[in-house]
């Protein structure tokens, strides 16, 4: 287990300012607030992607890399077929039986029938699928989302969430950046609010939704712009 | 213009082995120093690309201007290194195709290393943080890059092939365009003129700009290919 994962004191140029916090298996996290909010870096930093301008991110144990994951709003693929790109990042893991495994992870989330096409001429959608069934295959530990369906239709965004929501069935500590209130209820168990590079709140779903405790977070959910 | 077509077309028809060999022998030459420089060239401008170390801003200028390299200074400090009393004398090179490879590889290396850099750095701002995050580091993520962009650095390779199959004054120099020996198109048709015969160094030029034009489009049709295929 290479959870808990702790922040303690970090920060960010100006961009994030000291926080600590825990972040525990089990329940789906999901980092709300605004555009410019500071959730990127945060989820940067917790992956490891950002080194933190003070502070300390700590995990259980010392090998991390290989045990968490991480997909992108826009998605990055290599100019190969699909398969080839799962079984890229199998490779570099070094996992045993790389080509089952990249094909038992592209029928996870409904992509066999075009294993073979290349990535870069799937439809966003597709794509993004591709990019969960890359870090699906790694079976990683935590996973980490970064409005994965940003630039989704309603539809693809639906495909997108049912995965999301059969890695969390299958054991996988989801956390997640979103700005989409709908998308946080349907998909998280607990709410990290951070308003202007602060984490304002931290609460359970229904709780933050129903009774937010601070007047930032309200007005965020009543869809109101906070600091006018 | 006519009697230069009509020259070329009787050349060629002719099949002349001089003519063969002087086509050969140009195609030997630029495609070798064009392989070398690729091989040099695509690590050294992926590592550009990539790593992060002090005076690399000077280097990366020092490179594009180098991509304007005079011909006959890079034929005369090749020709310098190869003679008899220079460093590498004892080589025995000078006045052989391995000098005019040796020649041109120095002159179309920039070329193709500060094309690859740029290319290689484009895609890196879209490549880098899924690389990272898959925990594809250093030279591995280079070498992704670069195999995942092979397609755009076919260019950069063709404009190395074009600078290559063109230039005069390097070979000239280090080659010494000796009959049957060194002698190959650009030296060929810089003799002819310089002899008068104006319809035949036409004709070779003509020549010259056709297997310029054929290797050009095997390498389009191969990319088209390929983009189809690999996306």
């Amino acid at each position: 287990m290479i959870l808990p994962l702790k922040l303690e004191e970090v920060s960010f140029l100006q961009i994030l300012h000291p926080l600590s916090l825990q972040i525990e298996a089990g329940p789906s996290t999901i980092i709300l607030g605004a555009n410019g909010a500071g959730k990127s870096v945060l989820m940067r930093l917790m992956h490891g992607l950002l080194a933190p301008s003070s502070g300390k991110v700590s995990w259980s144990d010392a090998d991390v890399r290989r045990r968490q994951a991480m997909v992108f709003q826009r998605p990055v693929m290599l100019r190969r077929s699909a398969f080839q790109n799962v079984r890229f990042a199998l490779e570099v893991a070094g996992a045993a039986d790389a080509d089952r495994v990249a094909r038992e992870a592209l029928a996870e989330v409904g992509l066999s029938h075009l294993a073979h096409r290349p990535a870069r001429v799937l439809s966003g959608g597709e794509q993004q699928r591709l990019a969960l069934a890359r870090a699906w295959a790694l079976h990683p530990e935590v996973l980490f989302l970064d409005e994965p369906t940003a630039s989704l239709d309603p539809t693809a965004t639906r495909e997108i969430e049912a995965v999301i929501r059969a890695f969390d069935g299958a054991g996988t500590k989801i956390v997640m950046a979103t700005h989409n209130l709908g998308q946080a209820r349907r998909l998280g168990d607990e709410v990290i609010y951070l308003h202007q590079g602060r984490m304002v709140e931290r609460a359970p779903v229904e709780k933050f939704f129903a009774q937010p405790a601070t007047p930032e977070a309200a007005a965020f959910i009543k869809g109101e712009l906070p600091w006018v | 213009m006519g009697e230069a077509i009509c020259a070329a077309a009787a050349l060629v028809a002719s099949g002349d082995p001089a003519l063969v060999g002087i086509v050969a022998l140009s195609l030997l030459v630029s495609l070798s120093a064009v392989a070398l420089a690729t091989l040099l060239g695509l690590p050294l401008g992926a590592a550009l690309a990539v790593a992060r170390f002090p005076g690399r801003r000077p280097i990366i200028v020092l490179l594009n201007a180098l991509m304007g390299l005079p011909p006959v200074v890079v034929g005369l400090v090749v020709y310098l290194l190869l003679s008899r009393a220079g460093p590498l004398g004892d080589l025995g090179l000078l006045f052989t195709p391995g000098a005019m490879v040796i020649a041109q590889t120095i002159l179309i290396l920039p070329i193709i290393a500060a094309l690859c850099r740029q290319a290689v750095e484009d895609a890196w701002v879209e490549y880098q943080e899924q690389l990272r995050s898959l925990g594809v580091e250093g030279t591995r993520a280079a070498f992704t890059v670069l195999w995942d962009i092979r397609f755009s650095l076919l260019t950069a390779i063709l404009a190395g092939l074009g600078r290559a199959s063109a230039e005069v004054g390097a070979v000239m120099i280090v080659g010494g365009n000796i009959d049957g020996v060194t002698r190959v198109m650009t030296t060929a048709i810089a003799l002819e003129t310089s002899k008068g015969d104006l319809p035949l160094a036409l004709g070779l030029g003509l020549v010259l700009i056709a297997v310029v034009l054929a290797l050009n489009t095997a390498a389009f049709l191969v990319k088209e290919a390929a983009q189809r295929r690999y996306g």
